[in-house]
């Protein structure tokens, strides 16, 4: 039977799996090891795999992701996490220029197989400064991976398969979701005994005929509630794609999704200027106009830093209630 | 120095104009600040002067043309000078005046701004102007989802056949599937209507009929305090009367009778007892006329005329008929004489062929009294004995200068018409 396990525990089980599976991973961060992890993520995995495989970093992102970096080209298998997401921007030379052009710098000799994960929402009050969601910033630059779940089983299932990956992945997770529970197979109920998701690849949520919700992250819950109501209150069958990594994109399954309803909006909690949702609707536009009934549309946040006033904050990204009635508008 | 005439603004909200009458012809000198032209705009026709002095050597504009503003009207050359080389055609028009004619010219400007070596205007201006015609003829795109396209590709289906149901009237899969579903050539189909184009706005130079309409009805709403009566008539004892008559009259080759011409019989009998209808407010005094010259107005396509047939009062039911037939058919041709047109001093008006059940008529001035004569319509009445019955009547308006015209007058006259229609033997005897 599958387990209900929270979004948090499902991330611990990738990481204690990983560790186990490899002895090349290791985990470095702050407060990742004997505090647990700034978030629990990592609860309990320092007292089991001891301070070579979990490494508390110093306040110090340019040189612990430069450190992680260096190490996963000599074959080791960093997990780095960051408290927020929004620091990577200190670490930001490292991140998108060394790990991403190596391989392709040293013509194919060098890979750079680490992880750069931790929350990447906005949401939670912490400011502009901490609030950053740089997913198509990433995503921007060839050789770097994306991925960003929305559910605990995916969390799982990518966190496994990114730590695999031999290209760095940067996997951006959400404080909001850490909490949020769902049903994860037992490794016993699965074929190969473990949960892998390859990445890459997309995941309808919610099947439905009359328009494509598509979305990444937290926004798939949005999607989710708003698919919910378009079916009760308005008779419109919504339906969920959620990508589930950026980048490789699964051009297909939006495609297909598309191709069947006719209608589509991307919803996603970054900002709207030159966001995901840009490259998924030119990318609709471009290889299914034909099968359009109506102009694809974008939900993002509010563009203007994260708001502090909480009010005002919550106004900012995506609510259902939003995409209900930006979705009415395509009928 | 050649110097060009061009269309001026002569009001806030003019885009265009319409040339509407040349003051001058080619070869005519022309000075400063002379009348050249009159100018019809949206709000009025104003004469047009002449900001250079020389010969007015070419007109580009027909009369009754009407042009963006700034659109070259005619080129003026000083004494003796040689006309340039492109005389025959008038420089194209590109620049801010002709704004309102579309996108191109918009573009056009930012393409000469970009460019930073002069190059000719003619070179850059001229697909302007062929464009802003363009669009001024082109029917509005119409509205439809990329997958409607399609669709209606492959179904072979005219999408201006079509009614869109998406937003904004914007045709989507559903509304083609519906038309593809329908019956081929049925149009029964609600998505088979066949849906009016949207057409590009006109502008239709005032004719002199029209213009003539224009102001004598606008003096006369402003001018004349009208009041409006309206009387039932039931119209069973005439119908009966007319059917008899018409088969006596078309059996020995005579006239077919219209109701009409028994209104306006009656018309010219309630005269002989109310006389105060048949008259004309003029300014201290009432004129009070002797005889009725009655005006009837027709429907020509330039518009409306009212030939007058004079003396009514003299004529029978059947010169009645017999000389309208005859001015209606001059109108139509528009072969009626001034004086055929003029000295009316009541007018009877019927819209009933149109099936027109009632509606006040605007008095035609110096008169002071119109008759709005209205189709007859079958209906439930109550009898004398208070039991609904089928019945028909006919709705006859009156409006009267309240100058002249008092209501009780007015009220009198339409009783008396009543009474003549409703007792129509009357009518012929």
């Amino acid at each position: 039977m599958p387990r209900e396990i929270t979004y948090r525990e499902a991330l611990k089980e990738a990481l204690d799996e990983e560790l186990a599976h490899d002895e090349n991973v290791v985990i470095i961060g702050e407060e990742v090891a004997e505090y647990n992890g700034a978030y629990k993520v990592t609860e309990g995995l320092w007292k089991k795999w001891g301070s070579k495989r979990l490494i508390d970093a110093p306040i110090s992102e340019a040189g612990f992701i430069g450190i992680g970096i260096g190490a996963s080209m000599l074959g080791v298998r960093p997990v780095m996490e960051l408290m927020f997401y929004s620091f990577a921007y200190v670490a930001f030379d490292q991140m998108m220029n060394n790990a991403a052009a190596v391989r392709y710098m040293s013509g194919g000799l060098i890979h750079c197989p680490i992880v750069v994960r931790g929350p990447a929402n906005g949401g939670t009050n912490v400011g502009a400064t901490h609030s950053h969601t740089p997913e198509n910033i990433f995503a921007n630059m060839p050789g770097l991976k994306v991925v960003s779940p929305s559910h605990p089983i995916d969390a799982k299932g990518l966190l496994k398969s990114a730590i695999r990956d031999n290209d760095p992945v940067y996997f951006m997770e959400s404080t909001v979701l850490y909490g949020t529970k769902g049903l994860v197979p037992a490794n016993e109920e699965l074929e190969g005994g473990e949960l892998l998701i390859p990445l890459g690849k997309a995941d309808v949520k919610r099947e439905g005929t009359d328009i494509s919700l598509i979305a990444h992250g937290r926004a798939v819950l949005t999607c989710l509630a708003a698919a919910e109501i378009l079916e009760s209150q308005h008779q419109i069958s919504a339906e969920v794609v959620d990508l589930r990594s950026i980048r490789p994109l699964d051009e297909e399954t939006i495609m297909a999704s598309v191709r069947k309803t006719h209608r589509a909006i991307y919803v996603e909690e970054n900002k709207p200027f030159c966001g995901i949702g840009a490259q998924i609707s030119s990318m609709i536009m471009e290889q299914a106009f034909d099968d359009l009934d109506a102009p694809v549309l974008r939900i993002a946040s509010a563009d203007a830093p994260a708001i502090y006033s909480p009010p005002l904050e919550k106004m900012q990204l995506p609510v259902p209630e939003e995409v209900v009635a930006r979705a009415l508008t395509l009928f | 120095m050649a110097s060009y005439l061009k269309m001026p603004k002569l009001s806030d909200t003019m885009t265009e104009g319409v040339l509407a009458k040349w003051l001058k012809k080619e070869g005519d000198t022309v000075s400063i600040d002379e009348d050249v032209a009159e100018v019809e705009t949206d709000k009025a026709t104003m004469a047009m002067q002449s900001f250079d002095e020389g010969i007015l050597h070419k007109i580009y504009v027909k009369e009754g043309e009407s042009v963006p503003l700034g659109a070259h009207l005619a080129l003026i050359l000083a004494e003796g000078e040689e006309p340039p080389a492109n005389v025959d055609q008038p420089p194209a028009v590109a620049t801010a005046p002709a704004e309102n004619q579309g996108v191109a010219p918009t573009k056009a400007t930012s393409s000469t701004a970009a460019i930073p070596t002069p190059v000719s205007v003619a070179a850059v201006t001229a697909p302007v102007v062929a464009a802003a015609a363009t669009v001024s003829t082109e029917t509005t795109r119409i509205k439809a989802s990329p997958l409607a396209r399609k669709l209606a590709r492959e179904h072979g289906i005219d999408l201006g056949q079509v009614i869109g149901t998406g937003p904004g009237g914007r045709i989507v899969k559903n509304d083609v599937d519906t038309a593809a579903a329908a019956p081929a050539g049925g149009g029964g189909s609600l998505g088979l209507l066949p849906r009016a184009q949207a057409k590009a706005n006109q502008t239709i130079p005032l004719s002199n009929i029209r213009r003539v309409i224009a102001q004598r009805l606008l003096e006369s709403k402003t001018t004349i305090p009208h009041f409006y009566l309206h009387i039932e008539v039931d119209t069973e004892p005439l119908m009966a009367l007319r059917e008899q008559v018409n088969a006596a009259s078309v059996g020995s080759g005579g006239p077919k009778y219209t109701v009409n011409d028994f209104v306006m019989r009656g018309l010219v009998l309630a005269i002989g007892s109310v006389p105060g209808v048949n008259a004309s407010f003029q300014g201290d005094s009432i004129l009070q006329y002797g005889e009725v010259h009655l005006a009837v107005a027709v429907a020509i396509e330039a518009g409306l005329v009212t030939p007058v047939i004079r003396s009514a009062q003299s004529k029978s039911i059947r010169e009645l008929s017999e000389e309208l037939k005859a001015l209606a058919g001059k109108a139509r041709e528009k072969k009626l004489t001034p004086n055929e047109m003029t000295g009316g001093t009541i007018t009877i008006s019927n819209l009933g062929a149109y099936g027109i059940s009632h509606f006040d008529a605007i008095i035609n001035p110096p008169q002071a009294a119109i008759l709005s004569v209205g189709t007859i319509l079958k209906q439930p009445v109550v009898n004398d004995q208070g039991q609904i019955v089928p019945g028909q009547r006919m709705n006859i308006g009156l409006s009267g200068d309240h100058r002249v015209v008092d209501g009780a007058v007015g009220a009198q006259f339409l009783s008396e018409l009543k009474r003549f229609l409703e007792t129509p033997v009357l009518l012929i005897s």
